[in-house]
């Protein structure tokens, strides 16, 4: 069993409103030393089967499919046993 | 001409689309429910608004993978009119019918109030009994109707004439280049996020949408 994590965040360019007013408000917490805040969806998943077995390719398509709106989102995956 | 509004688990303006076609438009209507799959005795079919499946994921994903929804594609690819209000706007973007993408609006709030609209382009079977570039009141109620597209796509919808509504005054969602609603190449499919079903009769406060429905009448008629 492939255990798969899956991270959507806003697409370089599109606006990411959330990340944008909690960046505001750790600068008014203080803490002035960082920046580019991103909010995002985070996704874990089962699939039947192990790394290098396809299991790449299909999380891949997935997010294209469903997981993301390639539109307006960026998506990054994670495979392990 | 016959009327269909899809009924997803969610919608919530389906009873107001169906009274603005039935009771205003005084033309036959059904309600389809989302795993219809017959659809031929339709001449327009209206994806209302509402919060399909929970707005889960992102607003509109869930019910693009509807059973109806395939015969609403292969409905709009016969020249079948199409119109998604609000979330169907949201779903119609999803299903790639429209291009583009709804995007948080950018203050972060659910916006809920009469604007002031201009019709952009009224060569299209949803807007010729408008006036060109007439400043229309509809209301709007959206979390997600922040229209975003890349530059190219923007360029062409611009190009194409494909804008046919665009905030007016004030910008409420921070959508690219004041979009409201847009329209395919062929101009049979129009997604827009204000409402013009709640400004379909006096008493409703606005009748700014009711040319909507009856410019579609006109253009079946015709």
């Amino acid at each position: 069993m492939a255990k798969v994590k899956v991270y959507v965040t806003a697409k370089k360019g599109v606006l990411d409103p959330q990340g944008k007013i909690v960046e505001q408000a750790l600068h008014s917490l203080g803490y002035k030393n960082l920046s580019n805040v991103k909010i995002g969806k985070y996704i874990e998943l089962e699939i039947k089967g192990s790394k290098g077995q396809g299991v790449d390719g299909q999380v891949n398509e997935m997010c294209k499919k469903l997981l993301a709106n390639p539109v307006i989102e960026d998506y990054r995956f994670e495979v392990a046993e | 001409m016959r009327f269909g509004v899809v009924v997803f688990p969610g919608s919530n303006c389906d009873h107001d689309c169906f009274d603005a076609v039935h009771d205003v438009l005084k033309q036959p209507v059904e309600f389809i429910w989302h795993g219809e799959t017959k659809l031929d005795r339709f001449d327009c079919i209206i994806l209302p608004g509402g919060f399909s499946y929970g707005d889960y994921l992102r607003t509109g994903a869930i019910a693009r993978f509807s059973p109806v929804m395939e015969k609403i594609k292969l409905f709009a690819g016969r020249g079948g009119l199409l119109i998604g209000i609000c979330n169907g706007f949201q779903i119609l973007t999803e299903a790639g019918l429209l291009p583009g993408a709804l995007h948080k609006n950018k203050n972060l709030s659910f916006i809920c109030k009469h604007v002031n609209l201009k019709v952009e382009n009224i060569a299209t079977p949803f807007t010729n009994k408008y006036k060109k570039s007439q400043i229309v009141n509809i209301p709007i109620a959206h979390g997600e109707g922040n229209y975003t597209c890349d530059a190219d796509t923007l360029k062409d919808l611009k190009k194409n004439k494909q804008i046919v509504f665009t905030y007016y005054g004030e910008n409420p969602n921070g959508s690219a280049a004041n979009i409201a609603g847009i329209c395919n190449k062929k101009r049979n499919v129009l997604g827009m996020m204000p409402h013009p079903e709640r400004a379909s009769e006096a008493i409703l406060g606005s009748e700014d949408g009711f040319p909507l429905f009856k410019s579609i009448l006109h253009s079946f008629s015709k």
